[in-house]
């Protein structure tokens, strides 16, 4: 408790009034939407659902103790009223917001933070997220069922929390305000059990009403909200089971406001060629990365060369064209809009000539056969024949394997796979920092039998430098960390595991009652909408 | 009788049992895990090996077997991987929609199939037969989701008659029932064209008109009950056709029956939900076999059930 006491005197506080100041003072309270989406809901609880239609729902109906500024990637407090970090970045002490309410009218303590978090980790419990906590002291005794709780959460007092770390992490904060961490109430967990999914009970902005297995969900207005004027609709219906074909002739009809999965492919051009309906699209950008991975223990990936001329024969503008520029041209791992992103780095130019030069280089003159893994819906097969096109030019006959997700996805963990067109399947940020583009897909840890990195490429000296970055946890390393991590991903690009193809934009169109800022709709967060803050204007 | 359905039903149990170990060793040897999709992209080696050892994934084929056909002896169909929810709730709930979409598909069958067959037959020879022989043809060969959004798109969005898919109201399930009921009405009404010009060739029919009867009469009392016998034997194997359309006819019209979650299923490889549905799948086709066996005989006395 003394080295707390001292290091937490060296610490910097830092506190944050409620946001009175970013309420849409055009915003009107009231009304209600619908929302379609092609595929179930599995599950609206926050420790397991990892999907795209459930992500944004469990953050409007839970909180975590971090958060962030709607539309932005701007870390802010969220149940935590504020925080602090000792000055080793060893350990954070959380003060929670007083008199916030579940939405069974119990007020959450700092028991209900610890329970979550002990949940969360628990291997019970079954959380795709569990990994993201390993930085917590005691993480791995409870992670192996050893013990009961993570022993670096103690409750202070009812509304102070204090979490202890193995090494300074700087995506703690991150890791704070992802669905997994989010605060769940202890009495309702128990009384629902594995059914918690289907009964969730949190702090968020709205309310559970109704769910009709298969068909619909109601949520209602929180009333007794912690954020002051917000949610501003009283209720959002999202209907389930809906194609997005079908979705889009409904908004066309006036029956749904967003149509949760976008705008068809085949769609897309027919869309914006209608000046009325392309006014009501937002395009914006996203923290994804469309790449190929290389097998690099398997020939001729096994080469530098060979992946390099593959990185050089890719006309990516031409690609990007084939899917109607709904994407920009990737040059490196992380998106552009990505702490961390290199901007003088142009990337391998295309040059077939100075490719075919490297496939010389490496003993290819001849040329040489592999596969190319796909997943078979649209666009991405008709992506993988233009790869299929430019790798042809420089000698490499690639077959095409277009597999159901569940199968490509096999075939990359297991090795198999000598090359995968990640589209379908690719990367989304689940944070918005660097760190999150290496560690399962690039890093040793997702390089083993059944993980992400498909390329199977370990770099031991990149990891070290990786944890080295993610160590500089205090306010002043931020810079220093950033560049770091752009060092890791330029080094990365010399080895040229992957060929980065795109980074694709998100296109989300609503219907002309909708109101607030058009970034909302394409929160980097909240995906695909942020519910709390959007509102109606008739 | 009595025996006669003893047997059958004992027939029965022994083909859902096969079914189920089919089912689950064509599960076990598809090359895709499970786990993987519960675990997620970031998940470390760790969770996944937790979950899988949690699931019992981790055990070997015949031991995850057992498990589950002891459970499901005991009526636990097993919680869904990724819903974590009662596969028997989620098939409940939905179950009612699928059956409901199967009665409206029947009827359009009937009332289509056998209309434009009776006129057909009477029509012989006639522009009108062709055409519609010509329409059948076109009905059994259509892909049921160019069918499905054209059928939406002319009816739902121009038109504006019925609503743009959903549930809920007669008019909903229109669409959805034409869809599927489509290509069984092409298929009975080449039938009823057949059958019923071979009974308007039998004497019996002859003498029904030289004893003066109305030539509607002699069709309907006479002539469609003896033509509508092999169609009835159809309509028991059309359920274990339909289980193929509702995938793709739920999917399109936002129809919130089995087919639907059996194909969502499918792409994440949830295991206790596929192997549900396909148990649910077997059973109707099954009784629906039975039945129109079973319902045979009254209307054909000839038929005897041994």
């Amino acid at each position: 408790m003394k080295t707390w006491l001292t290091s937490t005197a060296l610490a910097l506080t830092l506190a944050f009034p409620v946001m009175a100041e970013e309420l849409d003072p055009n915003a009107k309270p009231g009304g209600a939407i619908v929302i379609t989406y092609k595929d179930d809901v599995a599950t609206l609880d926050p420790a397991i659902g990892y999907d795209w239609q459930n992500w944004s729902m469990i953050k409007s109906l839970f909180d975590g103790l971090m958060d962030y500024a709607p539309g932005t990637t701007e870390l802010r407090p969220g149940l935590a009223e504020s925080y602090e970090m000792s000055a080793d970045g060893l350990s954070y002490t959380f003060k929670l917001r007083a008199g916030v309410k579940f939405h069974n009218g119990r007020e959450m303590t700092a028991d209900d933070v610890k329970y979550s978090l002990d949940r969360v980790t628990d291997p019970a419990t079954q959380s795709p997220g569990a990994g993201f906590f390993a930085s917590i002291a005691g993480y791995d005794e409870a992670a192996s069922g050893a013990a009961k709780g993570l022993a670096g959460v103690t409750v202070v007092d009812p509304l102070t929390v204090k979490i202890d770390l193995k090494r300074p992490d700087a995506t703690f904060l991150h890791v704070m305000a992802l669905n997994f961490s989010a605060v769940v109430p202890k009495e309702v967990v128990e009384e629902f059990g594995a059914d918690f999914g289907k009964h969730p009970v949190g702090t968020g902005s709205f309310k559970l009403a109704d769910w009709t297995i298969g068909q619909s969900l109601t949520f209602e207005k929180n009333a007794d909200n912690w954020r002051p004027g917000v949610p501003y609709l009283d209720k959002i219906t999202f209907e389930i089971g809906q194609e997005p074909v079908v979705a889009l002739l409904r908004l066309q009809n006036g029956e749904v406001d967003v149509p949760g999965d976008g705008i068809p492919p085949a769609k897309f051009q027919e869309v914006m060629a209608d000046a009325e309906q392309a006014a009501r699209v937002v395009e914006g950008g996203q923290l994804h990365t469309g790449y190929i991975t290389m097998n690099v223990n398997t020939a001729p990936f096994d080469k530098a060369e060979v992946r390099r001329a593959v990185n050089m024969a890719l006309n990516k503008d031409r690609i990007v064209q084939m899917i109607n520029n709904r994407a920009v041209p990737a040059s490196q791992p992380l998106p552009p809009s990505m702490p961390g992103y290199t901007a003088d780095y142009a990337g391998y130019a295309f040059d077939v000539e100075a490719a075919k030069k490297l496939m010389a280089d490496a003993g290819y003159a001849d040329g040489v056969t592999t596969e190319l893994f796909v997943m078979n819906t649209d666009p991405n097969p008709r992506i993988a024949q233009a790869i299929q096109q430019d790798l042809d030019a420089i000698g490499i006959k690639a077959e095409i394997k277009s597999l159901a997700q569940a199968n490509v996805i096999e075939a990359g963990g297991n090795g198999s796979a000598p090359m995968i067109w990640s589209g379908g399947m690719a990367w989304i940020a689940d944070f918005p920092d660097p760190s999150n583009f290496y560690g399962p897909i690039l890093g040793c840890g997702g390089a083993g039998e059944g993980g992400w990195n498909w390329s199977k490429y370990c770099n031991a000296d990149l990891d070290t430098l990786a944890t080295a970055a993610d160590s500089m946890a205090k306010p002043e390393e931020a810079e220093a960390r950033l560049k770091a991590w752009s060092d890791v991903y330029m080094k990365v690009m010399e080895d040229a595991p992957w060929a980065p193809v795109f980074n694709e934009q998100r296109f989300t169109m609503k219907s002309p009652r909708m109101g607030g800022d058009d970034k909302l709709y394409v929160d980097p967060v909240s995906i695909p909408v942020n519910y709390d803050y959007v509102y109606v204007t008739d | 009788m009595a025996a006669y359905l003893l047997r059958r039903l004992v027939q029965s149990a022994l083909i859902l049992l096969g079914i189920t170990i089919i089912t689950f060793g064509l599960l076990y040897v598809l090359p895709a895990d499970p786990v993987r999709q519960i675990a997620g992209r970031s998940a470390t080696p760790e969770v996944v090996e937790n979950i899988r050892r949690q699931l019992g994934l981790d055990q070997p084929v015949w031991v995850q077997y057992w498990t589950y056909l002891s459970g499901l002896l005991q009526g636990d169909m097993g919680r869904s991987y990724l819903q974590k929810t009662d596969v028997a709730t989620l098939i409940a709930a939905r179950l009612p929609a699928t059956l409901l979409l199967m009665v409206g598909a029947i009827t359009c069958e009937l009332i289509f199939g056998l209309t434009l067959g009776v006129i057909a037959a009477l029509k012989r020879g006639r522009p009108i037969d062709t055409g519609l022989m010509v329409g059948s043809f076109v009905a059994v060969s259509a892909p049921q989701f160019v069918v499905a959004l054209l059928l939406l798109y002319v009816f739902a969005v121009k038109l504006g008659w019925f609503p743009i898919g959903g549930y809920g109201t007669f008019a909903h399930l229109v669409l959805p029932s034409v869809t599927l009921g489509i290509m069984g009405a092409g298929w009975y009404s080449r039938m009823m064209r057949s059958s019923m010009l071979d009974v308007l060739r039998a004497d019996y029919i002859r003498t029904a008109r030289a004893k003066g009867l109305g030539r509607l009469r002699v069709i309907l009392r006479h002539a469609m009950p003896n033509a509508i016998l092999p169609i009835v034997a159809m309509i028991g194997m059309d359920i274990g056709i339909f289980m193929g359309g509702v995938v793709v006819v739920e999917s399109v019209f936002g129809w919130p029956g089995i087919g639907q979650l059996a194909w969502q299923a499918i792409q994440r490889v949830d295991i206790p939900i596929i192997m549900g549905v396909t148990l649910v799948s077997a059973i109707a086709i099954v009784l629906g076999n039975l039945l129109a066996d079973l319902i045979a005989p009254m209307i054909d006395p000839r038929i005897k059930l041994r």
